[in-house]
């Protein structure tokens, strides 16, 4: 089989998002190969037909994801719309269909890089690779985790959650990872060369990744060492950082990390105003939920939460704020520097967290698993 | 007509007969070919047997739907021949305000045909079209002509270049923007048309204007947070030299006529090094908000990123102020800057001279200006590798030179050189976006596994942009997905990203039909020899080898599958039909 295939089916696996068996992926060159056999085979083959795309990814998810997208696909009137920061900006939305026929796949795939179909799974493609297809389906299972939970308790300040809806969250929550820790030890810094530096750099992603403090691609980590910060590339996994961290040099003086993360005005500017030189960014779930529960009635900026929140919040003394992804004017480097200034840390809302250390990565991770912890038991207090 | 997005209109200008006229754009044929480029070609196909320099030879102008809107980076037309320089379909795509004005003034396009007895203008003020007399501008400079002029609105001018014979004569729209590439300039040359100027005070007609402004935000939101566009390090502060020092350090900076894939010298002549030299401030297309243009305070323009390492690396010149004046000498006489640059590290190689930076822009001028050895360069590096009896030494596709990106450094890139319509383009499928910038998705640069589909869709994806005459730039960040809801907005067309897909799919297989209706085959679409045979540099873990040939080849066939061509790459009739496309008629049958 097409290592390729192979790489993803087991990422997708591996991550908790299908389990063994499940996934069905189909690539496209000049010849369509498959990872297994599968009776649906006449259907993707019509929509390889049909899109000018090279890849596909068809499986049932995971538990707890599974339960969630079905309910949340059952219950939408054929989008489901995520505020998160993720789906905000780069799926706009979550098309749904009932209908499992290339004629309706294809009419939303044409529009969309996603399709839900509740009882057989998700169905995702790519027009540059496998990759392009495992980030949409991640990105899927990521956004509808954070969606149910966030209406979960929406619903339950407001008293709507009915029989059918409490079985069900009871049932996901069973489901559960159980809240990361860690015990052990992180490279110690302070590091003496550039070749520690990002080695402790992949320590710290690979630990990020494994305690589900990110999902997909979509986190970022870099570290200070002279006048050069070395920092994840954009669209790199933080399991897998081996040759993918660009040098920055300072002053400016080359452009070479033109291709990292798009973080990195925020690192930047953490670095150049606070006395920090190791900065953790993952996107854990719990902290992403409760950013976005504002219970501040009639708020007249609520359309605007993301974009610049005028309102001084915090959860469990963890500061919230605004922002959006990298340099734009509402960007969550105007906010996030001063806010971890004397803080922990500090959660952007519907985005993720930002951690920040003076020597090493020890200190962060630490602080990310505990915010995340934190959130977690504050989320389930305000259920009850 | 009450249409939305197009004028509907195009001025035909035939300059043999001194008349013009206003046409209508057949509605059907807009939707199928959108503008720009994807027009361009349609209104090309009938006549792309004609040499060159036929008189009915049409030289035309492109804008698209949503030109003259609010819709973002959409400021640009293609200008459109068939090339002087390969013989292929011949195009380059152009910002500036010209195509702003041209909307402006109630006109999609300009087709010019015929041939003027003596150099003259061609002045547009709203739909009011005068054919003037130019002779008094005979072998003026660019930026002579433009300050003339620049009163009457936007300015498209050639210079000496064109009018003396180069072959990669360019058209310099508003003094600075280069439709650089295949030689269009020398078009406009042969039809004795000096300039255009155009203006006017029309509106474009938006469909839905609260649709608009909604995509428009989720294009903005996607640019910011693109590193590339609007980053620390991205085009927008730095220029598109900003690329600079990462070709370098990806080891894949052609040097030394593509001899090495380093050049030692690049921390000292990259892009901050000019910025910090220059002070440039930043500057755009009408409408755009990336603003990639960078131009100092004295009105000169910095070198973009294929011209400042072409100018520096590849002909190992380690001055810094050369290539600025290199640069301003190439806008000035209107010349392609990659073809002149690459034209003369083949000359250095073959003649074994290393060229001094004095000795780079004194044939530069020579070139413009038809003299010495430099008549015989303005013909091309193949040409005149051919007259020394060395083609082998000609770094060049189809007869066009090759941009600033080491095919062994990024294996998509080196099939799609192969594949370009036009020859040696990186722009036709533009595969660095994932192969090094790793936009939306990074992608083994050394690999050809998958890249035969991912470069019939790339080539797709810029045709489509081409024709909505947006900036390639955008597709670092958003996609057609976003683009499509644009469409829709200012035409009232409802589409999809796959349905422009679809549409750029039948523009490339156009263009395929118009080369193959002029002999082009497969054996045309590949790479020089040097890159089969010879190895690049190592650094660290990177070693760029010699590319595959089998692989090369297996992929090239792989290509031809998913472009629906035949095993020889030639169009397939039925293939045409189903893309909408009637047979192209010529002498020699039908394809």
């Amino acid at each position: 089989m097409n290592q390729i295939l192979r790489t993803y089916e087991d990422r997708l696996i591996k991550n908790g998002l299908a389990e063994p068996g499940a996934p069905l992926l189909g690539c496209l060159d000049a010849d369509l190969e498959w990872n297994r056999p599968d009776t649906d085979f006449a259907v993707f083959e019509a929509i390889f037909e049909r899109l000018n795309i090279n890849s596909i990814i068809f499986s049932r998810p995971a538990e707890p994801y599974r339960s969630i997208i079905d309910y949340l696909a059952e219950t939408s009137n054929g989008i489901i719309t995520p505020q998160d920061c993720e789906t905000r900006t780069f799926f706009h939305d979550l098309p749904v269909s009932f209908q499992f026929s290339p004629d309706e796949i294809t009419s939303i795939l044409k529009k969309r890089k996603s399709i839900i179909i509740p009882g057989r799974g998700i169905i995702t493609c790519g027009m540059v690779g496998m990759e392009q297809a495992y980030v949409t389906y991640a990105s899927v299972c990521f956004a509808c985790f954070i969606k149910f939970f966030s209406d979960f308790l929406w619903d339950a300040r407001r008293g709507n959650v009915d029989e059918r809806k409490c079985n069900l969250f009871d049932g996901v929550v069973n489901q559960l990872d159980p809240p990361a820790s860690f015990r052990g030890s992180m490279m110690k810094g302070p590091f003496n060369s550039a070749d520690g530096v990002c080695e402790a750099i992949q320590e710290a992603g690979r630990l990020t990744v494994e305690h589900r403090l990110v999902d997909s691609y979509f986190g970022n980590i870099s570290f200070c060492y002279g006048q050069t910060l070395y920092i994840s590339q954009t669209g790199s996994s933080l399991d897998d950082l081996k040759g993918c961290i660009d040098p920055c040099p300072l002053d400016g003086s080359s452009c070479v990390p033109i291709t990292a993360s798009s973080e990195l005005p925020a690192h930047l500017k953490i670095v150049q105003t606070t006395g920090y030189r190791a900065i953790l960014h993952g996107h854990p779930k719990f902290s992403i939920i409760l950013s976005m529960d504002c219970d501040i009635e009639n708020c007249t900026c609520r359309e605007t939460c993301h974009q610049k929140c005028p309102h001084d919040r915090s959860v469990r003394g963890i500061p919230i704020v605004s922002g959006e992804v990298g340099s734009g004017p509402h960007s969550l480097c105007n906010t996030v520097p001063e806010a971890i200034r004397n803080e922990p840390g500090v959660i952007v809302y519907g985005h993720g967290v930002f951690t920040a250390g003076k020597t090493d990565f020890n200190q962060p991770f630490k602080n990310l698993i505990e915010i995340e912890n934190n959130c977690r038991k504050e989320y389930f207090d305000r259920i009850r | 007509m009450n249409m939305y997005g197009w004028c509907g209109k195009i001025a035909r200008i035939n300059l043999s007969n001194q008349t013009g006229y206003v046409d209508t754009a057949d509605p059907d044929i807009l939707k199928m070919f959108i503008g720009g480029r994807g027009l361009s070609g349609y209104y090309l196909r009938e006549k792309i047997t004609l040499d060159w320099n036929h008189p009915d030879m049409p030289l035309l102008f492109f804008t698209g739907p949503l030109v003259n809107t609010r819709s973002p980076t959409s400021g640009r037309m293609t200008i459109m021949s068939r090339s002087p320089l390969t013989g292929t379909v011949g195009d380059s795509s152009v910002g500036g305000s010209f195509a702003h004005q041209l909307k402006k003034a109630g006109f999609d396009g300009i087709i010019i045909t015929g041939k003027s007895e003596t150099l003259c203008g061609i002045e547009i003020q709203d739909q009011t079209i005068r054919i003037v007399d130019a002779a008094h501008f005979t072998g003026r400079k660019i930026n002579e002509v433009h300050s003339f002029l620049k009163d009457r609105g936007s300015t498209a001018i050639i210079g000496p270049a064109a009018e003396n014979g180069v072959l990669f004569s360019s058209i310099m729209v508003d003094r600075n923007f280069a439709a650089g590439r295949t030689g269009i300039g020398r078009v406009a040359g042969s039809k004795n048309l000096k300039y255009l100027t155009v203006k006017g005070t029309g509106r474009t007609k938006v469909f839905d204007p609260e649709g608009l402004r909604s995509a428009r935000e989720d294009v903005f939101r996607l640019a910011a947070a693109s590193p590339v566009l609007l980053g620390e390090y991205g085009i927008s502060r730095f220029g598109t030299g900003a690329l600079y020092d990462l070709m370098d350090a990806r080891c894949m900076m052609p040097t030394d006529n593509f001899r090495k894939t380093r050049f030692g010298n690049a921390s000292l002549m990259n892009a901050y090094a000019f910025k910090k030299k220059y002070s440039p401030k930043k500057t755009g297309c009408r409408g755009c908000h990336i603003l990639c243009k960078k131009i100092t305070e004295s009105r000169t323009s910095m070198p973009e990123f294929e011209t400042m390492s072409h100018f520096s690396a590849l002909l190992g010149n380690r001055d810094i102020d050369a290539v600025v004046e290199a640069n301003r000498v190439c806008n000035e006489m209107g010349m392609d800057t990659i073809s002149a640059a690459a034209t003369l590290a083949c000359f250095s190689e073959i003649s074994k001279k290393k060229l001094s930076p004095q000795k780079i822009v004194s044939l530069l001028r020579n070139m413009g200006r038809n003299k010495g050895i430099g008549a015989e360069l303005g013909k091309g590096a193949m040409i005149y590798a051919q007259r020394c009896g060395r083609s082998d030494l000609a770094m060049a596709v189809k007869g066009q030179e090759l941009p600033a990106y080491d095919p062994r450094g990024a294996y998509g890139m080196a099939l799609a050189y192969a594949t370009s319509s036009r020859g040696g383009c990186h722009l036709r499928a533009y595969p660095i976006s994932h192969e090094i910038l790793r936009k939306p998705v990074a992608t083994d640069r050394f690999s050809f596994k998958g890249k035969a589909r991912m470069i019939k869709i790339g080539e797709d994806l810029n045709a489509a942009a081409d024709s909505l005459t947006v900036c390639k730039f955008i597709f670092f960040a958003a996609s057609l997905e976003e683009y499509a809801r644009i469409y829709t907005a200012v035409t009232g067309i409802k589409t999809s990203g796959q349905d422009l897909s679809e549409t750029g799919e039948r523009i490339n297989y156009n263009e395929r039909m118009m080369n193959a209706a002029n002999g082009f085959s497969g054996e045309d679409d590949d790479l020089p020899g040097r890159f089969f045979e010879s190895p690049g540099e190592k650094d660290g873990d990177i070693q760029i080898e010699p590319i595959e040939r089998e692989a090369f080849l297996s992929a090239r066939s792989n290509y031809y599958r998913a472009r629906k061509l035949d095993k020889n790459g030639m169009p397939v009739p039925k293939v045409a039909r189903q893309l909408g496309l009637r047979p192209l008629i010529i002498p020699k049958g039908d394809l």
